[in-house]
């Protein structure tokens, strides 16, 4: 049985905004009860269109904000609960790669000064923090004469190497990816990707990966989660969730996906229609109701209860309460 | 017979830089027929955006050097003046950008800047407005009559592009020029952009000219397609010619880096190094730092065109030499 490195249980995150002079407040449920396990090696791809939550859900992972309601329990150890000590160690676990390199490297550090940081802060020895940054370096196969180079003297696909080379320094056991090659180019992508496989393979590591990119996802993940309006619509293995969609929204989502192949173009193609709700006045009952295309009346009234298949495939659709209570 | 719309020939773009000359575009020649999707792909900095804003002359004047010639219906737009190019642009070629919001006026709203271009071409107020929402019902906009009413800023992503679109059909130009228009959206939104600007050409026989460095795209919609590399058009032809018989090194390259696959059936192919400067570069082929295959001839001498039917060529040395070897 493989072990949860990461479980999330019936998390929430809810902000607060007032409209004009009305003391009434009104809640964004940026994330709403999402209850997920992660184990320990896998890679697990996030994907929903934007405003579905993705990036607050890797925040509240990260503590950068604080949830709502629900727990995170990472390796045991409950964020809510955990003490300073406890924090600090996991802040050593849990790395993290943002979409727009440029924008998180330190332009005025040099990428050494920009790798060590995390260690430093961590109380290593300057010394020996030196010699780490240029493992790391050579781990994501980047030359130490880059080293005393600036951000602006580098490619965007350098700077997203050394964005990972930062977030490994420290060992981590999980590895964040918010949209990492989103800002990159086909060749360079293709380069990032395998470089985040074969880092994942030699440590062991677990990630996350956040991205609206299908196709990235088909490659990389071994276990995708929909996500739609701050809910959680679709969980299960990769191939299963692309292949044999349940929800109509990953349908749906699917169709949309730009096809690779020019030859596939006179299939007859599944439209979603609509735009992405917003989370500020969310529909009644099922989230998806006004762009599903087997909505009932019942999908306005209630919403649906995540319902496991047998296949261990976990879908959030009442299309699917007659298949579990059988 | 198809006929042709616009011709390219020899297009050269320099632009001035500090201590001399940048070739962002050299010596590029297609032609785009009418009724036709003609997509521009390559990576960021290739030059694919130079050429969409050359026909129109939107480059910064005095800072470049335009050589070659632009037929549109057999007159050379490089030849015209700054007024009769003025009656081109928005009525015989319509552009479209990656970002909607900054081609919108947020003082007014989206029904009279739409209005605003037919107008010019003296037709009155309320018809005009008339037309507006009949053409917001064909590019689908949800409720047209308050839409048209709404400022920028109350619209989505989605619904902003198709503004754009609306404009630019309002005038019925026989060229649009795409410059990556779905680039900020979701995909689900995208399929449905896509959707509109395929049924626009069955309509009304509008030409595309596609930009962008998505291949899903390409995939997608295209009739035709020019693969640009360091500001060449280093191989074009028809869509499937493309995807399924390459002949560049650096289109074999890309078809493999494309995610198309899961990580189990093998890493995806990677291009090492990086696209040269331009201003760096001299004699010979611009991917011969990069290129698999490269030999001495390619340092020193640009490759010719090589034809391989007639809708299919493509720049460079090998094929003939390494038939010969084998």
């Amino acid at each position: 049985m493989s072990e949860a490195v990461i479980e999330l249980k019936n998390l929430k995150k809810y902000f607060t905004i007032s409209k004009g002079f009305s003391t009434k407040k009104i809640y964004v449920k940026a994330i709403d009860d999402v209850t997920l396990n992660i184990n320990k090696g896998e890679i697990i791809g996030l994907v929903g269109e934007s405003g579905s939550g993705k990036t607050t859900l890797a925040r509240v992972l990260l503590n950068l904000t604080k949830s709502t309601g629900g727990n995170v329990v990472f390796n045991g150890v409950n964020l809510s609960k955990a003490t300073r000590n406890e924090m600090k160690k996991l802040r050593t676990e849990v790395a993290v790669v943002f979409q727009d390199p440029a924008s998180n490297l330190n332009p005025r550090d040099t990428v050494m000064n920009s790798i060590m940081r995390p260690l430093i802060l961590h109380g290593m020895p300057k010394k020996i923090a030196k010699q780490n940054a240029v493992d790391s370096l050579e781990l994501v196969k980047m030359d130490v004469r880059y080293l005393n180079s600036y951000p602006h003297q580098l490619s965007g696909g350098q700077l997203q190497r050394i964005a990972i080379a930062r977030a490994l320094v420290l060992n981590p056991k999980v590895m964040i990816l918010d949209e990492p090659t989103s800002a990159l180019d086909i060749s360079v992508q293709a380069q990032i990707l395998n470089l985040l496989l074969d880092l994942q393979e030699s440590f062991g590591l677990t990630y996350l990966v956040i991205t609206h990119d299908l196709n990235v996802i088909k490659y990389i993940s071994d276990k995708v989660a929909v996500m739609y309006l701050g809910k959680i619509v679709e969980f299960g293995p990769t191939e299963e969730v692309i292949n044999n969609p349940k929800h109509p929204y990953t349908e749906g989502l699917m169709a949309a996906s730009p096809i690779m192949d020019p030859h596939d173009r006179d299939k007859e193609k599944y439209i979603m229609q609509g735009d992405p709700g917003s989370l500020i006045n969310l529909p009644s009952g099922c989230h998806f109701h006004p762009r599903c295309p087997y909505v009932s009346e019942h999908c306005k009234d209630e919403a649906p209860q995540i319902i496991v298949l047998p296949d261990g495939h976990q879908v959030d659709c009442h299309k699917y309460a007659a298949v579990k209570s059988l | 017979m198809s006929e042709e719309l616009l011709a390219l020939n020899k297009l050269s773009v320099d632009y001035k830089v500090k201590g001399g000359y940048l070739s962002a575009v050299n010596n590029v020649s297609f032609t785009i027929n009418k009724g036709e999707i003609f997509a521009i792909v390559g990576e960021s900095g290739c030059g694919k955006s130079t050429i969409a804003h050359s026909i129109l002359r939107l480059l910064p004047e005095h800072n470049e050097i335009i050589k070659g010639n632009i037929f549109f219906n057999g007159e050379d737009l490089n030849e015209y003046s700054e007024k009769q190019l003025e009656r081109i642009r928005g009525r015989e070629i319509g552009m479209i950008f990656q970002n909607p919001l900054d081609s919108l006026n947020p003082v007014y709203t989206t029904g009279f800047q739409v209005a605003e271009g037919m107008m010019l071409d003296n037709i009155s107020r309320e018809d005009a407005w008339n037309r507006v929402i009949q053409i917001y019902n064909d590019v689908k906009m949800p409720d047209a009559e308050k839409r048209a009413k709404s400022f920028p800023h109350e619209l989505s992503g989605g619904m902003r592009q198709r503004v754009m679109i609306a404009m630019m059909i309002a005038r019925t130009p026989q060229l649009l020029i795409a410059d990556e228009p779905t680039t900020a959206l979701d995909v689900t939104i995208e399929a449905q952009i896509l959707n509109i600007i395929k049924t626009l050409r069955d309509e009304f026989n509008t030409a595309v000219m596609l930009i962008t460095h998505n291949f899903g795209l390409v995939a997608e919609v295209a009739d035709k397609v020019a693969v640009m590399y360091a500001g060449e058009v280093v191989e074009q032809g028809t869509v499937f010619d493309i995807f399924d018989n390459p002949k560049h090194p650096y289109t074999k390259l890309l078809m493999k880096a494309l995610p198309r696959r899961t990580k189990s059936e093998g890493r995806l192919q990677t291009i090492d190094g990086s696209v040269p400067r331009l201003t760096e570069i001299r004699n010979g082929c611009r991917f011969e730092n990069r290129c698999p295959y490269v030999m001495e001839i390619c340092k020193s001498k640009d490759p010719d065109r090589r034809i391989v039917t007639e809708s299919h060529s493509f720049c460079c040395h090998l094929e003939g030499e390494v038939r010969n070897n084998e």
